[in-house]
């Protein structure tokens, strides 16, 4: 009886056949991987440090504020001190727990918001060509005259520190690449068959570019974005290091490298605990990026 | 050729152009009125605007962008608030120890990545592919100021081989890098920064010589009789232009992105300079670097872009 059905399937495609015998574009990306075990591992590890950042006030074992003058610079597994206290006695993992909501926040929300409004230009630029696609284009090649780094430091070094100049800063550094890759993949499409068919029936320039533009760009760019997380929370740590981030008493990554540099001499080990926290980040970011690159077969 | 070369340097002029205009804004996004800083609390408002016409700040900031142009195009940069010296003389002054340990960094980079990535490449998917792409991935994730923090505890601090910080007694003058009392001062420098682009070289030439490995022509060059190392040899050949335009473009993020790990060994360089024009909020001083380096950058571009074409004769037909 399933034989038969299988038969009738493949003999007479009717209209549900297609969706229920091929695997859609999802479930491919999916099937390619749920073998890769690397990138499944550093997702794992990513919702690790995204639920260890935002639930950290249940899971800090002390106040990541509260500094002891008689406990300072303790070693890693000092009593009751898992990964030992800080220059000021501050306990290491709780300020490291409360660290990774301003790491994070700073790794995700920049890209986020370049993403959307690189996205929007790239995707204008590359539809509507000619002296639309110069005016932007040319703006952002503006842009890649600065090296990122020199960009943030510049942009962040003129508006001075604070979260909300960093978060600004990122953004306006991370529009240029994505709008840059937005627009290759546009223009791409735009002269594919399917945009001609549906310009030819009639389907206004709004639903063109919503319903086969967008979808058509969208993998590219998210892969993209995903690659730029990592940067973002490079870059981020780097500006709070050159002391262009939280001011002092929040506990974040960069500027906690930062203040703890003066202690190498003394603990060593724990001075080095927050470098390791953004680099176990970055990396999973950057095995996740490579993974979905592969199984979303993008070639960017 | 230089019909290239020629529109090559005349698209350059309009992104120079560019940015001069985004360094003059710098000025204009950074908060605070500089006058105020200027005038003693008691000043009245007239003083004020007395002080403003005298600074030229009262007029409209397309003309004070050209007379700011201008200056620049002489080679003046202001005054930095901090030192009260010119611009120009102190970042030109520490460019040199800037570019001299980034084109040390990039070399060594470039000269390791091409041997790592030819030996990934050979056994794709092996043991040696694998740990090189991890050597490749943690280039590319560690923030440069860690490292340089793990490098200081290690050879300064632990083993004590190397110095921590500075450039020695004699600092920037008379610095000689042939000699090793004054080089060892530059060793952790230029490993912190050769380790990035070492990551991003080595992921580039892996991919892109895979590809061509799997090409037609290298079974044909296998069918014609060459060894290993022969059909080795044009497939690196093949990806020597795009590695030369990649070595070029790492050396201008070198500069530019060297603010960090010189801030790290206090290294006197470009870098150090930026670090100390935030903390001081020294704007001129940051304009005057910025301005330097991106210029720089972009004519780094421009030489690359022309030797690419040089290598490739491919370029210059698209």
């Amino acid at each position: 009886m399933t034989d038969a059905v299988a038969n009738s399937l493949a003999v007479a495609p009717s209209q549900s056949a297609p969706t229920a015998r091929v695997r859609s574009y999802w479930g491919g990306v999916w099937q390619r991987l749920r073998y890769d075990y690397v990138t499944l591992f550093c997702i794992a590890l990513i919702i690790l440090i995204v639920l260890s950042a935002v639930f950290a006030p249940w899971l800090a074992p002390f106040d990541p504020y509260k500094s002891s003058m008689a406990n300072r610079l303790r070693p890693i597994g000092y009593k009751q001190f898992l990964l030992g206290t800080d220059e000021q006695g501050r306990d290491m993992l709780s300020r490291l727990l409360y660290g990774g909501r301003v790491s994070l926040l700073m790794g995700i929300v920049p890209v986020i918001l370049a993403t959307v409004i690189g996205g929007l230009f790239g995707v204008v630029a590359g539809y509507y060509g000619r002296k639309v696609n110069m005016g932007i284009m040319r703006t952002m090649d503006i842009f890649f005259a600065f090296p990122s780094v020199l960009l943030a430091v510049a942009i962040s070094g003129s508006l001075g520190g604070g979260i909300t100049n960093q978060m600004l800063t990122l953004t306006v550094v991370l529009i240029p690449p994505i709008c840059r890759v937005a627009e290759t993949a546009t223009s791409q499409v735009r002269n594919m068959d399917f945009v001609d068919a549906a310009r030819a029936t009639g389907a206004s320039t709004t639903s063109i570019l919503f319903t086969h533009v967008l979808i058509n760009v969208m993998s590219p760019v998210l892969v993209y974005a995903s690659t730029l997380v990592s940067i973002s929370i490079i870059l981020a740590s780097g500006l709070s290091f050159l002391g262009l981030g939280v001011s002092p008493p929040t506990a974040d990554w960069g500027l906690m490298l930062s203040t703890l540099r003066q202690s190498i001499y003394v603990q060593p080990l724990v001075s080095a605990i927050p470098g390791v926290a953004i680099l176990v980040t970055s990396i999973a970011f950057n095995l996740v990026s490579d993974g979905l690159r592969q199984a979303m077969d993008v070639k960017a | 050729m230089w019909l290239y070369a020629l529109r090559r340097i005349i698209l350059t002029i309009p992104i120079l152009f560019g940015v001069t205009v985004i360094c003059f804004a710098l000025v204009q996004i950074a908060p605070g009125d500089p006058i105020q800083n200027l005038l003693s609390p008691t000043a009245s408002q007239a003083d004020a605007e007395r002080l403003r016409a005298a600074y030229g700040l009262d007029k409209p900031l397309p003309v004070q962008y050209v007379i700011w142009l201008g200056k620049v195009l002489v080679g003046d940069m202001g005054m930095s608030i901090a030192n009260n010296t010119p611009v120009t003389g102190e970042v030109l002054r520490a460019f040199m120890n800037t570019i001299v340990i980034a084109m040390i960094a990039v070399v060594i980079a470039f000269v390791l990545s091409t041997i790592f990535g030819v030996a990934a490449a050979y056994r794709s998917g092996g043991l040696v592919d694998k740990a090189i792409t991890a050597v490749a991935v943690f280039g590319i994730s560690v923030p440069t100021f860690w490292l340089g923090v793990i490098l200081v505890i290690i050879f300064a601090v632990n083993l004590s081989w190397l110095p921590a910080t500075g450039m020695g007694a004699g600092g920037s003058k008379g610095f000689d890098y042939l000699s090793w009392s004054d080089f060892r001062f530059a060793v952790m420098p230029i490993i912190a920064l050769a380790l990035p682009p070492l990551g991003i070289m080595t992921r580039t030439t892996r991919s892109s010589l895979s590809e061509i490995l799997n090409q037609d022509f290298v079974q044909t060059l296998r069918a014609k009789g060459l060894t290993e190392t022969e059909v080795m040899i044009h497939a690196v050949r093949n990806i020597m232009p795009a590695a030369v335009a990649m070595l070029g473009l790492q050396l201008g993020y070198l500069i530019g992105g060297s603010v960090l790990v010189e801030t790290v060994f206090t290294w006197p360089g470009t870098g150090y300079l930026l670090n100390k024009a935030i903390l001081t909020r020294d704007i001129p001083l940051l304009q005057g670097t910025i301005l330097v380096l991106a210029t720089a950058f972009v004519l780094i571009n421009l030489v690359v872009d022309l030797a690419q074409s040089l290598i490739d004769p491919r370029i210059k037909r698209s």
